[in-house]
């Protein structure tokens, strides 16, 4: 077989188990892959000798027959999960040189099932931005590009390794984390799968904590039935993480039967943006026809505190970083600025803190400071977890009334060129969450599927939003929509 | 069982330039719980490890960490505060109190600010001299320690330690009803008292596991009073809070002193400002540990990582159940139940060792007795060499061997005072040694009489001296008692002086 990098996880999994492929085979196309697209900046640490000695374990166990369903699949893993022994530094300088002595649960989780870890992804710094464009490693770069247009792209983000790295299959899959759409929307950018489960669904033990009520780890893909694939190895119960839900997890593969009649998808009008591009309307159209045809009812909803989400997400989500990241300090690990003769702690914790955190993870500590602070808290922070309330209601108030999923669109556009939002009013780039956001403000799980491409060639996602808990029923409407799209485009290879 | 009532104490007063000044003082006391484990990890909480030896990676604050809550500090939480009479909250909730030292590795402390465990309950702090106080308490609530600074080992650098970071804390709030020093220092005796006999907290002052901060204002007589009355605090004078003290003295001077310094700023017409002062014992003042512009804003908000901690009634009734008895409870008991008096009854029951020693001891015997051997006695004999109870060489076995003899007219109590010292160094059963050293007490009135009439007729001139004045017949007494080695019955011996002089 040639181009086996190019392979998806379940037909992965099947040559593996006819014996056709083997993990080393897989991996080692991977690790060429991925040698020839440094333009692409996607991974960020390469790890090919233990990624070897994990296939060579794979291919054993495959042998003996013990093959759970991500055995020997090489995959990437975000930079924001804790992997020992391997750095591990959330793509910020504060944690320069930080390897940690522990596995994330997920990614521990992923290795038990023997899949094969090919390195760490590019994001932005603590993920904390929408293009990429915030890491200290440098942006990480969309394989696609407009028409003839050489200009380079965004990926997306924070996710934007792990959407670049299998959208130019340099891994079968990938790991991301999703605080406020960083798995949907670079899913998005970059034509490809990207699920974020309902709150609690996966451990966030081991995973660098942005803002802890919203962060969760998803699966980015190439299609719906390897989102389910792997999104059943990265569930599960975590007793070492509090808010993990003591849930059991059921066979999200098995429940793909495409069958969608008589499901209700609501169409939330309050998503109807002004200004919005004619063809994300177009696309957004043409998802809701296709259900329709699939023999689902398509019904318009309310959800009347939309427009509040984003406001309210950009005041919690900041909060809780600006106390999350506190550790950070130059103490314990990671970077400590050198200082002058008399400093003392307060300059170590200013410059270091100064130096170690870039821009965009600057401003957010700020806000998230500020609208906590003594007299600030009520006026924000307070109002802000009432909207959050509101919004759940919403939600629940809707799936009360028997709706199944919703349908959105998961961007507002498609990929902007890298440097485009530069110099730009930073609310511009947090307006890419605007449809993202109210899933993870409401705990609920959210999936985006690419389903066109618009008038320069680029990808375009739709989003759909289950009841919790239920990711199974909202990936089977999720295949459903992929079947009907039958998005096959792939970006055409420069690197 | 006795309902044990006193009087209110009168309020500490300091006389001013024009008139008297009253205390008004409140306290934080901050226990550290009684548990293996810390409260969000599985760290070791011994006392006196190596620096940084027990340090989970969530204590360290490692990417990526959470923390757990601990659930058997729960318990004790809830079981303090039963053993206070106090609300225990079904639902509590924890947040973060955010701020940066490097003892803090998380940067902020999960605490419980707006949800407590632990609501509102109440302390009887008696004084000792038949009056005693009734402390309300506002709250307990659950919080983590910081770790230990060290600024003074190297002249360059500061090392820090977090082997305490993360241990478990419990705040007791009490409400502005403490009225004088003695009665700060009887609040925390009695808290720390209850605490050891529910076994919540060991109350190790000097290792830190108990400290206070103390809150301190004074007001004119009669203000207080109208305080009671309506609950406002604006008849109080403005308090300051005296940080982190461990140790019963230190905070009796400290309450003192700044007490004296707010009389003087207001006695000279300023105001007292609100703040945060430390106590310096070696200058006997305290002072201002930071300035209002440094005041911190901890940004309170609630913690992301822990769900709100929800117990089940049925819990919190099983834990009542097994409640051990308490100090009020107990010291009444023995009041009634062996007739002790009050004061014996406090003694007793000071340390929950004492007071199962004592019941041991007491048990199918005479309590007073009981008590007077255990607090006379073993308790003075202790405390010579600096002894607990708890190591105590002579076992409540062997005393109440010892107390059974006197009981039974075996030995005298003379007698009983030189077994007691041989019990207590050698060691062994009283019935036997009494036996093998032959100190059994002579009530053989024959052998008595024999002595006697011997000396009697030794002594012609003592015997008529002592006829003319009954007062000579002790030396008599004492010169039998001297015959048999102390071993004779003195009544005995006395009755029959008695009776050949004045035949």
């Amino acid at each position: 077989m040639s181009d086996l990098n190019k392979l998806g996880l379940a037909e992965a999994r099947d040559a593996l188990r006819s014996g056709d492929v083997t993990s080393v085979e897989l991996t080692d196309a991977c690790l060429k892959a991925i040698d020839e697209a440094d333009a692409l900046n996607a991974f960020v640490h390469k790890t090919p000798e233990l990624a070897m000695e994990r296939a060579k374990a794979a291919d054993e166990r495959i042998q003996h027959g013990d093959a759970p369903s991500m055995c020997g699949l090489p995959i990437g893993i975000k930079d924001l999960f804790c992997t020992k022994g391997v750095p591990s530094q959330a793509a910020s300088k504060i944690l320069e040189g930080f390897k940690p002595e522990y596995e994330s649960t997920v990614s521990q989780q992923l290795a038990d099932a023997g899949a094969v870890m090919l390195g760490k992804l590019n994001m932005d710094e603590f993920a904390m931005g929408s293009s990429n464009e915030t890491s200290t490693y440098g942006n990480a770069v969309s394989p696609w590009r407009r028409g003839n247009d050489d200009a380079q792209l965004t990926p997306g983000g924070s996710s934007g390794g792990s959407a670049s790295a299998v959208a130019a299959d340099l891994c079968l899959a990938a790991t991301g984390t999703d605080t406020g759409g960083s798995i949907r929307q670079p899913a998005a950018f970059v034509g490809i799968t990207g699920i974020k489960p309902t709150y609690g669904r996966c451990s966030r033990w081991g995973i660098v904590a942005f803002a802890s009520s919203l962060d969760q780890a998803g699966p980015m893909t190439k299609n719906v039935r390897d989102a389910a694939i792997m999104l059943e190895t990265m569930c599960g119960h975590d007793p070492k993480d509090s808010t993990s839900a003591e849930l059991s997890v059921p066979n999200f593969e098995a429940m793909l039967t495409g069958d969608i009649k008589g499901k209700k998808i609501g169409i939330p009008k309050e998503y109807r943006m002004d200004g919005m591009p004619a063809e994300i309307e177009k696309l957004w159209a043409d998802g809701a026809a296709m259900l329709k045809a699939a023999g689902a009812e398509i019904v318009d909803i309310s959800l009347p505190h939309t427009k509040y989400a984003l406001p309210a997400y950009y005041v919690i989500a900041p909060a809780e970083a600006s106390s999350n990241l506190a550790r950070y300090d130059g103490v314990r690990y990671g970077r400590r600025a050198q200082l002058a003769q008399g400093d003392g702690i307060t300059e170590m914790y200013e410059k270091t803190r100064a130096e170690g955190f870039g821009p965009e993870v600057q401003r957010r500590v700020m806000v998230g400071t500020y609208v906590l602070s003594a007299g600030f808290y009520d006026a924000y922070y307070n109002r802000a977890r009432r909207v959050r309330t509101l919004i759940k209601k919403d939600f629940e108030d809707v799936f009360a009334a028997g709706i199944d999923a919703i349908l959105t669109p998961a961007t507002p556009s498609a990929a902007f060129g890298l440097g485009e939002m530069t110099e730009a009013d930073p609310v511009q780039m947090y307006l890419n969450d605007v449809f993202t956001v109210t899933v993870n403000l409401a705990g609920l799980p959210g999936i985006s599927v690419p389903a066109g491409l618009d008038a320069q060639g680029l990808p375009l996602g739709l989003q759909l939003i289950g009841r919790p808990w239920e990711e199974g029923d909202l990936l089977n409407t999720a295949y459903a929509l992929e079947n009907a799209a039958g998005f096959v485009a792939k970006p055409g290879k420069w690197w | 069982m006795l309902d044990l009532t006193y009087e209110m104490p009168k309020p500490k007063t300091i006389a001013g330039a024009k008139h008297d000044w009253e205390l008004v003082i409140g306290m934080e006391v901050h226990a550290q719980v009684s548990s293996n484990a810390k409260l969000f990890s599985g760290a070791s909480t011994k006392f006196g490890a190596e620096p940084n030896s027990n340090v989970a990676f969530v204590d360290a604050a490692m990417p990526g960490m959470l923390p757990v809550i601990n659930e058997f500090c729960v318990e004790q939480a809830v079981r303090t505060g039963l053993g206070l009479k106090a609300d225990i909250n079904l639902k509590s909730a924890f947040d973060r109190k955010n701020y940066f030292y490097p003892d803090l590795p998380q940067g902020y402390q999960i605490s419980q600010l707006y949800h407590p465990i632990v609501g509102e309950g109440e302390v009887l702090v008696e004084m000792g001299d038949g009056t005693a106080r009734m402390v309300r308490i506002e709250r307990i609530h659950m919080e983590q320690d910081a770790g230990k600074s060290i600024h003074d080992m190297d002249p360059h650098m500061s090392f820090v330690d977090l082997n305490r970071t993360g241990v478990c804390l419990m705040e007791i709030v009490s409400r502005p009803d403490i009225r004088g020093p003695e009665e700060a220092a009887a609040y925390i005796a009695k808290l720390r008292q209850i605490m050891r006999y529910l076994g919540t907290c060991d109350g190790n002052m000097q290792n830190g596991n108990l400290r206070a901060d103390v809150n301190v204002s004074i007001c004119m007589p009669g203000a207080y009073e109208k305080y009671q009355e309506t609950q406002d605090f604006s008849h109080l004078g403005t308090r300051c809070e005296i940080k982190n003290m461990n140790s019963m003295r230190f905070i009796q001077q400290a309450i003192e002193v700044e007490a004296r310094r707010q009389i003087a700023i207001v006695e000279a017409g300023g105001k007292v400002e609100q703040e945060t002062r430390l106590y310096d014992p070696d200058k006997g003042e305290t002072r201002s540990m930071r300035s209002k512009e440094e005041a911190h804003d901890y940004r309170y908000f609630p913690d992301p990582d822990l769900l709100p901690l929800e117990i089940e009634q049925a819990w919190v009734d099983d834990i009542a159940a097994h409640l051990p008895e308490l100090p009020d409870d107990k010291k009444a008991r023995f009041i009634s139940e062996f007739g002790l008096t009050d004061y014996d009854a406090s003694v007793l029951t000071a340390e929950v060792e004492s007071a199962a020693y004592f019941e041991e001891v007491a048990q199918g015997r005479n309590g007073k007795l009981a008590a007077n051997w255990v607090i006379n006695e073993l308790f003075g004999r202790l405390k010579k060499e600096d002894h607990d109870i708890t190591d105590s060489p002579v076992s409540p076995a062997q005393l109440g061997g010892i107390i059974d003899l006197i009981s039974s007219d075996a030995i005298s109590g003379k007698i009983a005072k030189d077994l007691f010292e041989i019990v207590y160094t050698e060691g062994g059963d009283p019935a036997q040694i009494v036996e093998d050293r032959g100190m059994k007490q002579v009530t053989d009135t024959g052998a008595i009489e024999a002595a006697l009439d011997e000396i009697i007729a030794a002594n012609p001139a003592q015997v008529e001296k002592a006829k003319v004045n009954p007062k000579l017949a002790g030396w008599f007494v004492g010169q039998v008692m001297k015959a048999t080695g102390g071993k004779a019955n003195p009544k005995a011996v006395n009755d029959l002086v008695s009776k050949k002089l004045s035949s």
